[in-house]
């Protein structure tokens, strides 16, 4: 009787983790009799999408798994818990088969040996983007492969550039006087994420970089300047002084309360602005930093990786999906129904005539660069001086310079 | 509630002093079936106290990063992390910062929190719905309330500015969460509204045990109003005083939700605190050994009260 009651509590605290992992928004895709039949491999795989851009990427899974004659599960987590739940899985060697990383992150996820090289599976990245491999890289190795990129740029309400006579600018004198001419009744002139966060950091980078600036060389004075103009705006006026609060999605929201009359955001908000009845909105790559000038825009978007589980044999299935994944044919259909740019130049040109909305993001991509591809494994200190000089900056608590020169001293 | 039942312990014969007498009629001794009985709260206690705080004061101590938890391989350092983080000029910033937020927080609390309750004393209509309406900012999720006082407290389009603006208490919007000078002073605000209900309930749950037959001899003797809560309200109060304050102090130094809620601890990092700085290293900036570090500085500044609440909560049995 006791023994018994004993091994009831022994299987009932064994079964508890099992019950917990099945909690977790896991749904299985895939044929499942493949499966059944007893041949294949069940595969994981794990991502941050949510619907309905997850539905897109679960068919393609689905598809994926199934020409290789394997089942695969996918598992979305929430964006920001993704990292915290690779480290866990790191810990635990529970890593899926297949896994998901923001760009920015991969080469951090890399540099501890926990996810294998791609080249193993045959997968060079050929006649993908320059700037796309390099976020993907870590030592000269490609270890995660992105099938559509993003980025930034200046959207713009159509209707009160017309009112004030305007055309969309393409410097930053441009942008500053007609931020400037745009303020009024309740609207200012321009709207941008300088939250206190990566997010913040990442709209911060390609004012940096269009003018001269570099992350590698953070306080210097071209990355100063890229500061105080940000700070003169919201200095004057023509950004509104809560932008110190602002991420992607709350620019969005002011941009379509008609609050502000230009934005920098990215062609993910591109359904979102189209749902808003009377809101006539183009965009333009941001502006340079003067005339005849370059703008760089920051690269966005997520790679598949393969995660060294010790399985050889699912790691090579997992490294066929994830070329599967960035076939020509899967990276048209992640950018026709979920706003992204297919990382193949040649693909994306093509796809630029079928959608002219994202035309203009065929361009801005192709000149567009990593946040990761200088700094490596830096990203998360750099990352956060970056914003944190911003914050200073922009709140008036220092000039570009001084915020700067702080929060380099502060981390060295 | 604890002092009575610390009261009630003291009243029952302690359990060495029965055991021991009596012929011994089992093959164990009794010592053994006592220690048996506080196995299962040692066995928890090290499981989910000890090992935490062991393991975070050894990872203070380590590079901890984010390779770590795949190879498992921390070098030790010694006491590089906490150099780095007092050589860090966001330190003396986080500590100040610390400091107001948990003095602001814990006067405001506490004054309202000890008005509301003197008032809920006096017997009026609807006080009970009343009371319980007071408990609604404990009951609400923290990051629901939070995301809504960051629209409240919004400076353009928040209305606590609409409103102030329409009746013409300030001229221009104020600054509440984008301005360094006024944030700190806003997340204070909000997390003494957060507060209320812990201070008011447990004053007002105090005010009951003082006995009525005091303020009718007091007030014979002309003691009301003001000396009656002087001499009479406030010596009786005064242990429960102490542990609300105390409590208080704990509760407030680790407050993490509230601030990442409404500021992510900006602007300019003008709501840095000790508890969303060590966050920020950890979660953020995956410098684990450094975030371990800070918050070994916030356990052991938490423990020193603890010390102090054990102490007040002592000397008030023995009063």
């Amino acid at each position: 009787m006791k023994t018994n009651r004993l091994v009831a509590a022994v299987a009932i605290a064994a079964a508890f983790p099992l019950a917990l992992t099945a909690c977790g928004s896991s749904a299985p895709a895939g044929g499942s009799s493949a499966g059944a039949a007893g041949k294949g491999l069940s595969l994981t795989i794990e991502d941050y999408y949510q619907p309905p851009q997850a539905a897109t990427y679960d068919k393609i899974y689905k598809a994926c798994a199934t020409a290789l004659g394997d089942t695969i599960t996918s598992t979305h987590v929430p964006g920001a818990s993704l990292i915290t739940k690779v480290l866990q899985q790191e810990t635990s060697k529970t890593l899926p088969d297949v896994l998901m990383l923001d760009n920015p992150d991969v080469q951090q996820i890399a540099s501890s040996g926990a996810l294998t090289p791609l080249s193993d599976y045959g997968i060079t990245g050929q006649g993908v983007e320059q700037e796309v491999l390099a976020a993907g890289s870590l030592n000269g190795k490609l270890y995660g492969l992105a099938p559509g990129v993003n980025s930034l740029g200046l959207f713009y309400n159509k209707d009160k550039l017309a009112a004030a006579g305007l055309t969309p600018p393409t410097t930053w004198a441009e942008l500053a006087s007609d931020a400037k001419k745009l303020t009024g009744n309740g609207t200012y002139g321009f709207a941008f994420a300088g939250t206190n966060t990566y997010e913040g950091t990442w709209q911060f980078m390609p004012w940096m970089w269009s003018n001269g600036g570099t992350e590698t060389q953070l306080n210097s004075p071209q990355n100063a300047q890229a500061l105080d103009f940000l700070a003169s705006m919201v200095k004057d006026g023509s950004v509104s002084a809560s932008v110190v609060g602002w991420g992607q999605g709350d620019a969005l929201n002011q941009f379509t309360a008609g609050k502000a009359a230009m934005m920098e955001n990215g062609p993910w908000q591109i359904p979102s602005l189209k749902a808003v009845k009377g809101l006539n909105f183009g965009y333009v790559p941001l502006p340079a930093s003067a005339a005849g000038g370059k703008s760089v825009a920051p690269l966005g978007g997520e790679t598949f990786t393969v995660p060294s589980t010790g399985n050889t044999a699912k790691e090579a299935a997992a490294g066929k999906i994830v070329a599967c994944i960035n076939s020509p044919a899967n990276e048209m259909t992640i950018a026709a129904e979920n706003n992204y740019i297919p990382s193949n130049p040649t693909i994306a040109a093509t796809f630029g005539k079928s959608d002219p909305d994202l035309a203009p993001f065929v361009s801005i991509v192709a000149d567009a660069r990593s946040r990761t591809g200088l700094l490596g494994t830096k990203w998360p200190t750099v990352g956060t001086e970056i914003y944190q000089a911003e914050q200073l900056a922009l709140t008036g608590k220092a000039t570009g310079a001084a915020a700067l020169a702080q929060v380099v001293a502060n981390n060295s | 509630m604890a002092l009575s039942v610390s009261k009630v312990a003291r009243n029952v014969p302690p359990a060495e002093t029965r055991a021991g007498r009596g012929p011994k009629r089992r093959w164990w001794p009794d010592r053994v079936t006592q220690l048996l009985f506080v196995l299962p709260a040692v066995v928890y206690l090290c499981l989910f106290f000890g090992y935490p705080l062991v393991k975070n004061v050894i990872m203070s101590f380590q590079n901890y990063t984010t390779s770590t938890f795949f190879t498992g391989y921390a070098p030790w350092v010694g006491f590089a992390n906490y150099v780095s983080v007092f050589k860090n000029s966001l330190f003396q910033t986080t500590v100040i910062n610390t400091v107001l937020f948990t003095v602001g927080s814990i006067a405001g609390q506490f004054v309202i929190g000890m008005a509301l309750a003197l008032f809920f004393k006096r017997r009026f209509p609807l006080n009970g719905i009343l009371r319980s309406l007071l408990l609604l900012p404990w009951l609400l999720p923290l990051i629901a309330s939070s995301s809504i006082w960051k629209w409240m407290l919004d400076q353009d389009s928040g209305v606590l500015n609409q409103t102030l603006l329409f009746f013409h208490v300030i001229a221009s919007p104020v600054p509440w969460l984008s301005s360094p000078n006024v944030a700190l002073a806003s997340v204070i605000m909000v997390n003494i509204w957060l507060g209320i209900p812990f201070n008011a309930t447990l004053l007002y749950s105090g005010l009951q045990g003082v006995p009525e037959e005091l303020y009718e001899a007091a007030s014979l003797d002309g003691a009301t109003g003001w000396k009656a809560f002087r001499y009479i309200t406030w010596p009786t109060l005064r242990p429960v005083v102490s542990v609300v304050l105390v409590l208080g102090v704990v509760y407030t130094l680790k407050v993490l939700d509230i601030i990442l809620g409404l500021t992510g601890g900006g602007p300019a990092n003008a709501t840095q605190t000790l508890a969303t700085n060590s966050y920020q290293q950890s979660f953020v900036q995956f410098s684990f050994g450094t975030g371990a570090a800070i918050s070994n500085i916030l356990v052991a500044t938490s423990l020193a009260f603890a010390l102090v609440y054990l102490r007040l909560n002592r000397r008030a049995i023995d009063e």
